[in-house]
Parts: C-alpha cells; sequence; structure tokens
C-alpha cells in the first residue's frame, strides 16, 4: 500500500447516462418494489423526471471512480486482497434516469495496520450541469502479500 | 411519513429471501463481478464458508424496506453501514435476511432510522443508519 496516495484526487470518470431500464433493472436486484423506481408517472407525481434510481445506485459511477484507484500502477493495492468495510451515501437528490452523472475520486486517509490498510475514499457524483447529486464514501481494508 | 414518530417506533419491516439467482441478478445490475458471489470453488478457495452475498446488495436492499414508509426516496439524506458479517448464501435453501428499521434520534429537521438487518441470530450490518428528511 502506497501512503502517498492520500490527497490525490483523480480525474473525473466519463459521463455515465442513467437509462430507465437500468434502474429498473437495479431495483429489481435489490428488491425495490416501490412504483417510485419503476413507473414514471408514480416518479412524476413525487416531481421527478423520470424513475428515481434505488439509494445505493450511485456505487454504479463510485464503482467507476475505484477502478481508477485500483489500477493505478503504483497503488499497491490488489483486487483479490480488497474488502468493503464501510460505505455511506451523503445525497444532495436522488438518482433520476437521465441523469448524466460524472464522478471525482479523492483518496481522504490511509490508515496501515498490522500488515493491511484500511483505505477511505471519497467519489463526490455531479449531475451534467456540474451540480452536486451524492457523496459516495467507502472504506476499503486492503491486505498485503498472503490472502 | 405523515404521522408523529416517536424514538424507538418500528417504522417499517420486512424479510427478504436471497437466493444465488438473486446473486447472480445483483451482479448483473451492479457490474460486480467478483466469483466469490457465484462459485463455490473460489468462494473455497480464498477461505470463505460458501458463497457470499454481495455487501452492497444487503446494504441495498436494506434501505428499500424504507422506501414506502418515506413515500419519496429524495427524503433520504445520508445512509451509511458497516459490513461486520457475510452472508453465505445456501446453493439450495439461500439465505433469509431479516430488516427491521426503527427510530434511533428525531431532531428539528430529520430523523436518524437504525436498520437492524439479520441473519438467523446473526446481524450483518453494523451502524446501518439513515438520516432521513422529516415530511
Amino acid at each position: 500500500m502506497n501512503p502517498e496516495l492520500v490527497g490525490r484526487v483523480f480525474p473525473p470518470t466519463a459521463p455515465y447516462l442513467v437509462g430507465r431500464e437500468k434502474v429498473r433493472e437495479f431495483a429489481r436486484a435489490v428488491f425495490a418494489d416501490d412504483p417510485q423506481h419503476v413507473d414514471p408517472a408514480a416518479a412524476q407525481a413525487l416531481g421527478y423526471a423520470d424513475v428515481v434510481a434505488p439509494p445505493t445506485f450511485a456505487m454504479v459511477v463510485q464503482d467507476q471512480t475505484l477502478q481508477q484507484l485500483l489500477g493505478e500502477p503504483d497503488s499497491g493495492i490488489i483486487l483479490q486482497n480488497v474488502l468493503h468495510a464501510e460505505q455511506r451515501f451523503r445525497y444532495t437528490r436522488p438518482i433520476v434516469a437521465g441523469d448524466e452523472l460524472t464522478g471525482t475520486l479523492s483518496v481522504i486517509a490511509i490508515r496501515e495496520m498490522r500488515g493491511s490498510a484500511m483505505v477511505t475514499s471519497e467519489a463526490e457524483i455531479t449531475d451534467a450541469a456540474g451540480a452536486h447529486v451524492v457523496t459516495a464514501t467507502s472504506v476499503l481494508l486492503v491486505g498485503e502479500g498472503e490472502k | 411519513m405523515t404521522s408523529v414518530i416517536t424514538v424507538g417506533e418500528i417504522v417499517a419491516e420486512r424479510t427478504v429471501h436471497l437466493t444465488r439467482e438473486s446473486l447472480v441478478r445483483y451482479a448483473g445490475a451492479s457490474g460486480d463481478f467478483n466469483p466469490i458471489h457465484y462459485r463455490d470453488d473460489v468462494a473455497a478457495s480464498v477461505g470463505l464458508p460458501g458463497v457470499l452475498a454481495h455487501g452492497m446488495l444487503t446494504m441495498g436492499l436494506a434501505v428499500e424496506t424504507l422506501v414506502p414508509w418515506l413515500g419519496d426516496s429524495g427524503r433520504i439524506l445520508e445512509y451509511g453501514v458497516r459490513f461486520t458479517r457475510p452472508v453465505v448464501v445456501d446453493p439450495e435453501t439461500g439465505a433469509e435476511l431479516r430488516i427491521v428499521a426503527t427510530v434511533g434520534a428525531i431532531d428539528d429537521e430529520a430523523a436518524r432510522i437504525d436498520l437492524t438487518v439479520t441473519h438467523g441470530e446473526t446481524t450483518v450490518l453494523g451502524k446501518a443508519q439513515v438520516r432521513v428528511r422529516l415530511a
């Protein structure tokens, strides 16, 4: 694990266009059967332009940012040694079909502990207008050497 | 969320039955194709007790328990969990998760809803808390 990663900010990810069928597919996968996730009319009745993604859908964009971190040649992170320890989302608004989202990852902290490291990173997810949608914070437990 | 709520009150609960199909479905929907979530041989090779549910699947289905009660998922201001115990999904019997949402605290603008997620006797998420805007 390279401690000099702390403070590193990655370039924004390519825009991710949230599709209505993708939201429906994700909703079904997380047992989200409330109509706002699948029925545009139900979402519009709540004031949204289209179906509303379930709260953890933000991880689809966050994951693109984490791939940047894991793919850094100098990170010292081996994918098989990574465990997800904590996850948090802070929302300005929910993600809605039609959104074009970009994620920007910052490495916030690395805490070394007995041969492994706790890596805290924050992906700030914004829409096409540059407005904040959600910040996704994850804590990964990165082991070194043997599994 | 139209009525007055009180600390300690259970506002929503449900049981979700996960099968191996649920894991494959979540893998496809989320893009997380780590084989420990669908291959017994890979799970065993890294020392796991069996194929595990994705932590993010557990996190995702837990918060959805609240959405019908909230009415509008846009009332969710913040949601965080710790992944404390893995959920092993048996190839034949699957795994049953029980989710109970209790009011943990209330202030002027928001309430903290605590989610208890159990698999049998085991609590699988730690500090699973949702901050929701009051109606």
